[in-house]
């Protein structure tokens, strides 16, 4: 029993960082409609930014933690300015390539410049030892992370549903034309969404460094669970992220008890299962299926 | 049009390659240059084919042309007037780890670039590949970086020799030493592929000879970023040994994931295959205590200092295992034509065949006839603690010699040499 309960704790606290890892992704989709499949080089360049950060300059993890996503909005920002804003217009398949091309030059560019055997970085102090939870020991890190992740995604919710910001952003892509009607520049918030989501991405990759190889790999896999995350919860649904990151979690965790070889399948048979029954997933609104 | 586009650049390549002929006709075909008639070409060339861009490109790549620079020093140095092979060219390419381009380059260094030799090619796969060329072209092969026992089991041949390592002896190496020390009952936790599965295979026999108890053997998805429920898993009726076999970014996921479980501590961690690259990419803290076969470790001895103290001259780094490994057989391939005064391939083989070989990499080395694997003294390495570190790359500590014997075992049965 203690064994389960185990497996539950590592499964929710693996949820809570898919859940933060994949939010930049759902938000991007949910305002802009793109699918943006350059956010696992992003997390990884999140990543690697922390770990020379800490290497070149002496920037520990949790300066790292405000610094990287600033940066990563400014990456962002010249991502959306520079490409994926001529292409909005188009049939949204364009920018899918567009960010798959992109994905596969930082990632070369990170291996040309850093090398391939990986780069390391070390928990920061006070989080390196356990937690006991129900009896429990529990990495401290990991509980951290899950915490942090799921206080981040609540304050993205509370920023898009709650304020005036969240209410323009939302007004501005679901009925551009009438929210144009009423005064307000819409172009001009497309922008600054997706530099949020590039930075989420990057937050989630600073999250990562601690736990997880730095290597200029690390975003390629991962990608995969994030978007079966996304499809599960429903695309551009904060909550559904949210949900479906912890659901995710813990398929995976019983799945790596109980049928080692099977757990990664799991997750896509869940996700097949949810796609089947409801196609815009947990929380999708239909039209965005 | 389209006839055109393509024409063009064929003729200058046909151009060109006429010239080239031309030239080459003139400085090596006119005067016969005496003492090198034994030599097919007139000179020796050394292939070097391994990772020059990916993962194995640290361990190995571009600084083994290097240490096989350093092998033609010393034979021409001790050699001299009398050696036969004068003139020695070192070509290389990389084969991107992917077994199609390591075909293709083998083929392309033998035929037209006029190898007498392949060397390194890390990755099975592509190792595998060179293996099947070298017996088609009747050329030598020396493989270093590949970590495959069937080089010299069902797929050996007369023309390849496997000189530093296999995933036998990295089994007899780290699940011998640690389950006779008194680490007898294990958990392994492996990536669910060919390698993976084979390292798991050979370490449950080792572990099993040895007295020792295989509680679980628990696949991992290839590739895999957490590990965390895989540790608790195989933590799990308090084993004494956890052995993982991940590699390389996975390796250092499930050292980062160990190390902050509640497992850490309470068992003892073992790596089935591990370079000083990875310890390096990762620091010393992260890896302290972890024990691990190496075949050869730079700062074992004052011999294996020196050596790597002219290669950093060169280099400003540290050698691998594999650096060392490539040297020492361009070297005795170069003695082997000394003493058989050719470089051709038969005869080179039959110099080579039985040869017993002390040198900076080999330590009670023998190039074994019946298999042609070569065996030597390996070593039981651990990982230093940060504050035991004197220097960039001092790493490991060596904890015991394991002689060559133990290591390697028998010759492959399932080699037939034909």
């Amino acid at each position: 029993m203690s064994a389960f309960v185990q497996y539950t704790l590592q499964g929710l606290a693996a949820g809570g960082f898919y859940a933060l890892s994949a939010l930049g992704l759902a938000v991007i989709f949910g305002v802009l409609g793109v699918v943006n499949f350059s956010h696992g080089a992003c997390y990884m360049l999140g990543a690697v930014i922390a770990a020379v950060l800490l290497a070149e300059v002496g920037i520990h993890f949790w300066v790292a933690l405000l610094v990287v996503p600033v940066i990563m909005f400014g990456v962002g920002v010249l991502i959306e300015r520079l490409l994926v804003r001529w292409l909005l217009q188009l049939d949204p398949l364009y920018n899918f390539l567009l960010t798959f091309g992109l994905a596969l030059v930082l990632v070369e560019a990170v291996k040309r410049r850093y090398g391939v055997s990986g780069l390391p970085y070390e928990v920061p102090a006070g989080l390196s030892g356990q937690i006991t939870v129900a009896g429990v020991g529990l990495p401290a890190y990991q509980v951290f992370a899950c915490l942090f992740s799921v206080a981040i995604c609540l304050l993205s919710w509370l920023l898009l549903a709650k304020t005036r910001v969240g209410m323009i952003v939302r007004a501005s892509t679901e009925a551009p034309e009438r929210t144009r009607a009423l005064g307000i520049n819409v172009g001009l918030w497309v922008t600054p969404v997706f530099g949020f989501g590039i930075a989420l991405a990057g937050l989630a990759g600073v999250l990562a460094a601690p736990f997880r190889a730095i290597t200029a790999e690390m975003g390629s896999n991962f990608v995969i669970v994030l978007f079966a995350v996304v499809v599960i919860g429903g695309l551009g649904s904060i909550l559904g992220a949210v949900v479906a990151g912890f659901l995710v979690g813990l398929v995976e965790a019983y799945g790596v008890a109980y049928a080692p070889a099977y757990a990664q399948i799991a997750i896509f048979v869940l996700m097949a299962i949810v796609i089947l029954v409801r196609p815009s997933g947990l929380f999708g609104r239909e039209e965005t299926a | 049009m389209r006839s055109r586009t393509i024409t063009a650049p064929l003729a200058i390549a046909a151009a060109a390659s006429l010239a080239l002929a031309a030239c080459g006709g003139g400085a090596g075909g006119g005067p016969q240059s005496g003492g090198d008639s034994k030599l097919s070409d007139g000179k020796v060339v050394i292939g070097l084919l391994n990772d020059q861009s990916g993962v194995y490109k640290d361990l190995s790549g571009p600084n083994s042309a290097v240490a096989i620079q350093l092998a033609i020093d010393d034979y021409k140095a001790k050699y001299g007037d009398k050696a036969v092979a004068k003139d020695i060219e070192i070509i290389q390419a990389d084969h991107q780890n992917k077994a199609d381009v390591a075909n293709s380059k083998a083929q392309e260094m033998y035929d037209r670039q006029k190898a007498d030799i392949i060397l390194d090619v890390p990755n099975s796969a592509a190792g595998l590949a060179v293996a099947t060329q070298a017996k088609a072209k009747k050329r030598l092969y020396i493989n270093v970086g590949a970590g495959t026992t069937a080089l010299t089991g069902d797929q050996c041949n007369k023309y390849t020799f496997h000189w530093a390592y296999d995933t036998a002896m990295l089994a007899n190496g780290t699940a011998g030493t640690i389950t006779k020390a008194g680490g007898k009952r294990w958990n392994i936790v492996y990536p669910d592929y060919a390698f993976g599965q084979d390292m798991n295979k050979s370490f449950t026999k080792v572990i099993k000879a040895n007295g020792g108890t295989v509680g679980e053997s628990i696949p991992t998805p290839f590739p895999n970023d957490n590990f965390a429920t895989f540790i608790t898993k195989a933590g799990q009726g308090n084993p004494d040994v956890i052995g993982t076999m991940n590699a390389g970014g996975d390796l250092i996921n499930f050292v980062k994931q160990f190390n902050q479980s509640s497992v850490k501590g309470k068992v003892q961690l073992a790596v089935g295959l591990m370079f000083i690259t990875d310890i390096h990419s990762l620091g010393a803290d992260q890896f302290a205590g972890t024990q691990f076969t190496e075949p050869w470790y730079w700062n074992f001895d004052d011999t294996n200092r020196k050596w790597a103290d002219r290669f950093k001259e060169k280099t400003n780094t540290r050698p691998s295992f594999a650096h060392a490994a490539n040297y020492s057989a361009a070297l005795n391939y170069l003695k082997a034509i000394q003493e058989a005064g050719t470089d051709d391939a038969d005869a080179v083989v039959s110099k080579l065949e039985g040869k017993k070989i002390d040198d900076v990499f080999l330590r009670n080395g023998e190039v074994r006839a019946a298999d042609h694997n070569v065996t030597h003294d390996v070593y039981l390495a651990e990982v230093k603690s940060p504050d035991q570190v004197t220097e960039e790359w001092d790493l490991e500590k060596i904890v015991k010699t394991i002689p060559a014997a133990e290591a390697y075992g028998d010759a492959n049965p399932a080699c037939k040499m034909g």
